[in-house]
């Protein structure tokens, strides 16, 4: 849900990164955080646990520029990655206007990925959200692991509709900002649509 | 999609502003902020320099958010304001009309007994000012164009991603 704010002329969309645990959600937005401006970004609130396991949510406000004297806001949400924290991740789904689901490349971790993309459309459909309809983007992290499975089987396995797609490794960075540009592009585009 | 977006014009925000000024003079507090159910600040009024409003928003609407779940838990349909103490400054959390949240924080000037009472007293006000706004949004998305996003290019897309 967009919030279109005319005495500050500012406009706030939220993001959320969702995918199995200890795929690497948490990861892009830190990487997002170290790379952006001081500026155009707010403090990266982190909910963890003692061990650095996502408890509630990670969220990082991001100003991507001006459009039309607005100035576009993103806020940037991942949910806990854990089976057993879906309670949570209903809550952070609240008025998502764009979803970046990321995957674990490891061959080992396929079925947690299919088991979170399964709980995304359940709990999206549960809120009468289509992740068919929304705005959303597919990343496949860790790339870089001895153990990544091939980028088409993942593809095969993983793609839901003629979502973009992008091969990342979220530690060094690559494929962070093209995944971010692409789900931001495809949120202000859905508003350009409804306007 | 479930929701509808939220439009808040200059008029209306001028109008929200005043009445949680009014309720932080009454009460004695520090900061006044109302923030939308997802964690959207709409309003923040007092001693809100050096204070991340944006941060606070968010975690007040997640607080909210994770409390009313639990309220369901236990067959609450909800817990009707929350308070969190703290040495010096303390955090009262309080929903406004089931869309809003009305944050309020104060000190030592003030008391919790006082803030109950004036939250009580203006969130009716409030609760009215947020249903005659959404509905003149309503009204207004009929005239003319509801976002400024109607009109924008492709073009106007690419200069953000410096492409």
């Amino acid at each position: 849900m967009t919030f279109i704010n005319y005495a500050a002329r500012e406009i706030n969309c939220k993001i959320v990164y969702y995918g199995p645990g200890l795929g690497g959600k948490t990861t892009n937005l830190k990487w997002i955080y170290g790379k952006s401006s001081p500026t155009s970004r707010g403090k990266l609130i982190s909910l963890a646990t003692e061990t650095d396991r996502t408890l509630f949510f990670d969220f990082l406000p991001l100003d991507l520029g001006t459009i039309r004297g607005f100035k576009t806001r993103f806020h940037l949400y991942t949910v806990p990655g854990q089976v057993f924290y879906d309670a949570s991740r209903k809550l952070i789904l609240k008025g998502v206007d764009g979803v970046v689901f990321v995957a674990d490349s490891q061959a080992a971790r396929m079925e947690a990925n299919a088991e979170s993309l399964k709980n995304l459309q359940a709990n999206l459909k549960e809120q009468g959200y289509d992740l068919a309809k929304l705005s959303y983007v597919l990343q496949l992290n860790k790339r870089d692991m001895s153990t990544a499975m091939p980028v088409e089987e993942m593809k095969r396995q993983l793609v839901i509709r003629n979502e973009p797609v992008f091969e990342a490794v979220a530690q060094n960075g690559a494929g962070v900002f093209d995944t971010l540009k692409a789900i931001a592009r495809m949120v202000l585009v859905e508003l350009k649509k409804t306007a | 999609m479930p929701t509808s977006d939220i439009i808040l014009h200059e008029e209306d925000y001028l109008a929200i502003r005043d009445l949680i000024q009014r309720l932080r003079a009454e009460a004695n507090a520090r900061v006044v902020c109302l923030v939308d159910r997802n964690g959207q600040q709409i309003a923040a009024v007092g001693e809100v320099e050096g204070l991340d409003t944006t941060a606070l928003a968010s975690l007040a609407a997640g607080n909210v958010a994770a409390t009313d779940s639990l309220a369901r838990l236990i067959g609450e349909r909800d817990f009707s304001a929350l308070y969190h103490e703290g040495e010096k400054d303390n955090l009262h959390l309080s929903v406004v009309g089931g869309k809003v949240i009305l944050l309020v924080i104060f000190g030592v000037r003030s008391s919790l007994g006082l803030v109950r009472l004036r939250v009580k007293k203006y969130t009716g006000e409030l609760a009215v000012a947020l249903e005659r706004m959404q509905a003149q949004s309503k009204a207004r998305s009929g005239k003319l164009a509801a976002s400024p996003f109607a009109e924008i290019t492709d073009a106007d897309i690419d200069s953000l991603f410096g492409n």
